[in-house]
Formats: C-alpha cells, sequence, structure tokens
C-alpha cells in the first residue's frame, strides 16, 4: 500500500467482506474520503510553485552573518497541490454549514447569507481606516445605527464599539470600572466572580489587575446572594455575572444583586455572551448593570470559531459612559455622523480611559450585525430569544430521564440544556459521549463545562436548528447515553468514522510536538530551539 | 505528624512549623490526566485561601488554594517533567509546595481524615 500521510494515525476504513477479506486501496484514500498528507510530505524544498526573477544585484548586502547559507527547508508546492491541499483538509472538518454544532456558550448558529451579500458590497468591504471621513460616511452611520440598536435593546446609555472580541469587551468594561473608581479617588482591588460565570471573567478581572474572589453557587445553579453580600465591602471595585450563567439559568435576583452591589461603592460588569437568550426580552439596563459586552458573533449572528475577528461592544451605564475608550462614533445635532478622537474628543470625553485598538472596531462585523438585526426587526428579535429557549428545553426534557440533568428542577433553563454524567456505567464518562458524537455526525457539545456540575455536557441547540433536526440529534444523544449506560466498550474507542482515531489528548498535552520533525538535522533547517522547543 | 484537609480538596501534613501541601487522591480522580502544574516561587508569602498554583488537567485548570497562611519554603521540582506524579501518587510523592506557617491556629479549621472522607462521601 502506498499511503500518503505516513506520520498520520488512519482509521480502517475498509470494509470486510463476506469471507473476511478486508478491501484495501493502494491510494489510501476511500472513494471521497480523501487522505492527505502533511504540506512538508507533500512539497519539496526544491520545489516553488511561483517563477520568481534572479534579482538584478544579490539580496544579501548588508546582510553580513545574517545570510542564510542554505534554503529553508519550505515544503514547495504548485498551486493546484496547495489548492488540492487545504481543500482536502476542509472535507475532514466539521461546519456550521455542514450540521448541528451544540456547543454550549458559544452560539454557534447560521450565519445568514444576506449578511455577507451586504459585507461585500464596495462601499463597506473595501473601505480603509485612513480614509477621510467624508468619503467613509456611509460605513460610519453603519456604525451608528448598530451602535443605537445596541444601545436600545440593552436600556444602556452608551456603546463602545470597538473592542474585537468578548473577553476584550470584559476587559474594556473592567479599564472602564478602574477609570471611575480613580476619578472618584478610590482604590478598590477586589472582584468577585461567581462559579456560574464564564471562565473569561476572573481571568480579565485577574489581567486587569484586580484579585479575584469566588462567589459559590446555590444548590440550584444560580448565584448565591447571601455569600456575594458577605463579601462586599469598601475594597470590592465590582462584579462579573454572566446572565443568563452558564448553567443554562437566569438570574432572577439580578436587580437585588446590583442594588447590594452599588450600596457598597461598587460596579457591576455582566458578561452578555448568552444575550441571544434574552435579547428583545429584559434589557440589561433595567436590572442595574453598568457594563455589559455583546459578542456580535453570537446573539447576532456574525460568523464565528474559524479563527477569523469578533467584535464585542461594551454597552455601558451613565456612570461608567464618561470613560469609554476612543475612538467613537458620534452623531451631531444636524444628523450627520463624525469619528470622535483624541483631538476633538473635548471636554465631554476628556475622561475617556484611552484606546484598546488603532482603528474603529469590525466593519465587516458591524455590517453583518446591522444586518441581522434589520432583516429581523424588533419583533424577529424578540423570537430569536424565545426560539433560543424553546429549543434548549425541548432537548433538556426530551434527555432529563436519560442524562442526569442536575438543574432541571430549578424551572426552565435558558438557551442552554445541561447534563451531568453520574449514572453511566463504571468507567464511561462525558468524554465517551463527545466523542460517539463525532461518529453520529455531530459536532461534540461543550464538555466539563462549567466546573461546578460533575462531567458536564452543556448543550446550546441555538434558534437556528429545526425541530426534525433537534429530533435527530436528541435520537443520537439518546442513544449514546444508552450505550454509556449499557457499558457498550465499543464507545470507549469511538469515534470509529472519523478521519482520525481517539487521540491521546493527555499524552499530547504533556509533550507537545509544534513543529515538523522530518527535516530535523537536514542542512539549511532550523533547530527546534529556534522555535522555542528542546 | 498530623493530616488536615481543607474543603477545596487539598492535603496539609505539618511538621513543626513547616506544612506539605497536595491536592487529595479524591480531587485528581476528578480532574483527570494532569498535564501541567503552575507552581509558586520560594519566599513568596500567601494568606491562607489564596490561590498559590494551578494544576492543568485535560478537563480543566484549577487554582489551589493555601489552606494556612505562611511563606513558601520549597516546591516539589519534580512535576516540572513529570505532572502526572499529581494522578499517580497525589498524597505522597506527588505533593506541590512546602509552606512555613505563620498561623498553627489556622489548623483548628481544618479537617481531619474522617472528616474529609465523610465530606467527599457527601459530595
Amino acid at each position: 500500500m502506498n499511503a500518503v500521510n505516513a506520520s498520520g494515525w488512519r482509521p480502517s476504513m475498509g470494509e470486510t467482506g463476506e469471507a473476511g477479506e478486508k478491501f484495501v486501496t493502494s491510494s489510501g484514500d476511500y472513494g471521497l474520503m480523501l487522505e492527505e498528507a502533511l504540506s512538508f510530505e507533500l512539497g519539496s524544498s526544491e520545489k516553488c510553485g511561483v517563477d520568481l526573477d534572479t534579482p538584478a544585484r544579490p539580496a544579501a548586502a548588508g546582510l553580513s552573518k545574517f545570510l542564510r547559507k542554505a534554503a529553508p527547508a519550505l515544503p514547495g508546492l504548485t498551486e493546484p497541490e496547495t489548492v488540492r491541499h487545504y481543500t482536502r483538509l476542509s472535507r475532514q472538518n466539521y461546519a456550521i454549514d455542514l450540521g448541528p454544532f451544540p456547543l454550549g456558550s458559544c452560539t454557534m448558529k447560521h450565519n445568514p447569507r444576506l449578511n455577507e451579500k451586504m459585507a461585500r458590497l464596495p462601499g463597506f468591504a473595501d473601505v480603509h481606516p485612513l480614509q477621510p471621513q467624508k468619503s467613509v460616511e456611509g460605513a460610519l452611520e453603519v456604525i451608528e445605527q448598530l451602535a443605537d440598536w445596541l444601545i436600545t435593546l440593552t436600556g444602556m446609555a452608551s456603546v463602545a464599539m470597538s473592542p474585537k472580541a468578548g473577553a476584550h469587551g470584559e476587559l474594556c468594561g473592567l479599564l472602564c470600572i478602574r477609570a471611575a473608581l480613580d476619578a472618584r479617588g478610590e482604590k478598590r482591588d477586589v472582584v468577585l466572580v461567581p462559579e456560574s460565570a464564564h471562565g473569561t471573567n476572573p481571568a480579565t478581572a485577574a489581567f486587569a489587575g484586580f484579585k479575584v474572589q469566588s462567589i459559590p453557587a446555590t444548590p440550584e445553579g444560580r448565584v448565591d446572594l447571601d455569600a456575594l453580600k458577605a463579601k462586599l465591602g469598601p475594597n470590592v471595585a465590582g462584579v462579573m455575572i454572566t446572565n443568563p450563567n452558564t448553567c443554562g439559568l437566569f438570574e432572577p435576583e439580578m436587580k437585588a444583586i446590583g442594588d447590594a452591589v452599588h450600596a457598597a461603592g461598587g460596579y457591576v460588569y455582566c458578561d452578555g455572551a448568552n444575550f441571544n437568550a434574552i435579547v428583545g426580552k429584559v434589557r440589561p439596563g433595567d436590572l442595574g448593570v453598568d457594563a455589559m459586552h455583546i459578542n456580535l458573533h453570537k446573539t447576532f449572528s456574525t460568523p464565528h470559531g474559524g479563527g477569523g475577528p469578533g467584535a464585542g461592544p461594551v454597552v455601558l451605564s451613565e456612570a461608567l459612559a464618561p470613560f469609554a475608550p476612543l475612538p467613537f462614533v458620534t452623531r451631531s445635532a444636524d444628523g450627520t455622523v463624525h469619528l470622535v478622537e483624541e483631538e476633538n474628543a473635548g471636554e465631554g470625553h476628556a475622561q475617556a480611559f484611552g484606546r484598546m485598538v488603532a482603528f474603529h472596531g469590525q466593519m465587516g462585523m458591524f455590517t453583518r450585525a446591522l444586518t441581522y438585526i434589520l432583516s429581523h426587526g424588533a419583533d424577529g428579535l424578540r423570537q430569536v430569544a424565545e426560539d433560543a429557549v424553546l429549543n434548549a428545553n425541548y432537548v433538556l426534557r426530551s434527555c432529563e430521564d436519560l442524562l442526569p440533568a442536575p438543574f432541571a428542577k430549578s424551572g426552565p433553563c435558558m438557551h442552554e440544556a445541561l447534563f451531568s454524567d453520574a449514572g453511566l456505567a463504571e468507567g464511561f464518562s462525558t468524554l465517551d459521549i463527545a466523542k460517539g458524537l463525532i461518529d453520529e455526525g455531530f459536532h461534540p457539545m461543550t464538555v466539563y463545562f462549567p466546573l461546578v456540575v460533575k462531567g458536564a455536557m452543556l448543550v446550546e441547540p441555538t434558534e437556528t436548528e429545526s425541530k426534525a433536526g433537534l429530533d435527530r440529534f436528541i435520537g443520537s444523544l439518546r442513544s449514546l447515553a444508552q450505550r454509556a449506560k449499557d457499558g457498550d466498550q465499543s464507545l470507549h474507542s469511538a469515534p470509529h468514522f472519523a478521519p482520525r482515531r481517539r487521540l491521546d489528548e493527555t499524552l499530547a498535552a504533556r509533550k507537545p510536538v509544534l513543529v515538523w520533525q522530518g527535516h530535523l538535522g537536514e542542512p539549511g533547517t532550523p533547530s527546534l530551539s529556534e522555535f522555542g522547543g528542546s | 505528624m498530623t493530616r488536615y484537609f481543607s474543603q477545596e480538596h487539598e492535603w496539609l501534613e505539618v511538621e513543626g512549623d513547616l506544612g506539605t501541601v497536595g491536592i487529595t487522591d479524591y480531587a485528581q480522580g476528578q480532574l483527570g490526566d494532569i498535564t501541567f502544574v503552575d507552581l509558586p516561587e520560594a519566599g513568596a508569602t500567601f494568606g491562607k485561601g489564596d490561590s498559590v498554583a494551578v494544576v492543568d488537567s485535560v478537563k480543566a485548570a484549577s487554582d489551589v488554594y493555601t489552606p494556612v497562611s505562611g511563606t513558601i519554603a520549597e516546591v516539589n521540582a519534580a512535576l516540572g517533567d513529570e505532572p502526572e506524579l499529581v494522578n499517580t501518587d497525589a498524597e505522597v510523592g506527588g505533593w506541590l509546595f512546602r509552606i512555613t506557617l505563620s498561623d498553627a491556629s489556622e489548623l483548628s479549621g481544618l479537617m481531619d481524615e474522617a472528616a474529609y472522607k465523610d465530606y467527599v462521601d457527601s459530595l
């Protein structure tokens, strides 16, 4: 067999015939199931995909000791080889355009194609951040209209549009809180974070220089209000709450929490990653929230999960609005929009804490999010929240007899259903069910998070899955839960039908191999130490 | 030598004013395969309940809190190459750090082995 990708770990794809004989192919491919070699194995450092002119004069002049003695061992591929390489790899991937992506807390929902059409209009797609303002008034109008919608939907005073991701937005919110405390002349260094908050919250607080104190969850999976009140004091800068929280539950005590924190002189940060469960239903501003980021790549359907740009605008209360970072777009009395930068911040925005990014935010995400909002309208956005909650409750109630749902008695869940792996056969755990889902043709759910639940499985079906699609997913999840309860050993080695079998995640984490090692020792090849390895 | 346990699943063995701290066998079982241990610097001073170390597993990164106040005397350097010691030998060879106690009265708030066993059984 002359199979490609000698370093890979392939499943045994071949069928077994009636006589027990194994059908194998000489290429390693099986029909439309294509194997793929590493680019280093495909290419050669002797080959180049483009025809480069020999330079008229040596480029090496002045490089002295930095001049390479041999060509770098980069894999040279032709253009068709390169195109096929990445296209073949993409066919081994899973994407929201192939099927449901029930990653809890991630809101992996359909990205409407109308968003893409609008974002590709040349007037939006081709703008440069250094263009004169007069030539980008349409783009500024989009940013201002989106800002206005976000302010209206959240009931807040203003919004900082420039943060480029959820965690970036969290940092923006905490820097606003710090600036507000500085303006009051107070030094408060503690941020309270409930156990039911997103994992980025304590990380953000620590990164912003605060000490993090954890607030326990009640047996119902919500913030323990009494425990929170007991920690409030003159050293507490604020609290970071995720609402709806990572147990998939709404925090009904939010107003009481906000009142207590404000009475103690602190501020309330709300993680708005789960805003799709309440958009059009609840305005966080009415609950006493001072700052909340909104992941445009979750609630407002911009692309997500491919490593592309995100956007995490932060809505701010009256108390924090003066400290919002520059630059931002504002509308003058005559209706025109313009940018507020350092040179024209003047007295009105002199307290801005600074600047988080060079320019104004992610234009492509703004265009897509505004398209989503305008194409849904206010009534459509309300239905987004209703459908997200309905779908999650359908999954929760359809599986709770087989998979324990620790907070099922806490009332309806919001946009995500939380299960635990208690009660599976000895030796079976959440990981086996997650790997089994790959064989069933689904992306696994979020596993082992939140930490407050043993072997957590957090399923967020999102509002864009149909009932028929949910029924298929529920059928697979129930089948896997039953197999794990029955002790079906084949589940331990799942996935059986993926391009790679179950990987040794422990070994990969303990002894990661981060660079191609096949050429090590060949002349011209950088040593591992040049990559920081050993 | 007396061994104490905390609700956060740390064990503490005290000899004189020196305490050795690790995570319990129950805790390592919950975390799964441990891939990395981030230890404090010797000489650093911490208060009871402060996060002093981080244990990374395939499932999660978990803070380790010191059950008593004091100054770090020594850390378990072997865990740099062999973090799996915390899995295979959590309550002996997989110790994390030694701390010089600054307030021995804090020990009275910790559990003994029997009380910890009851606590784990109740979870």
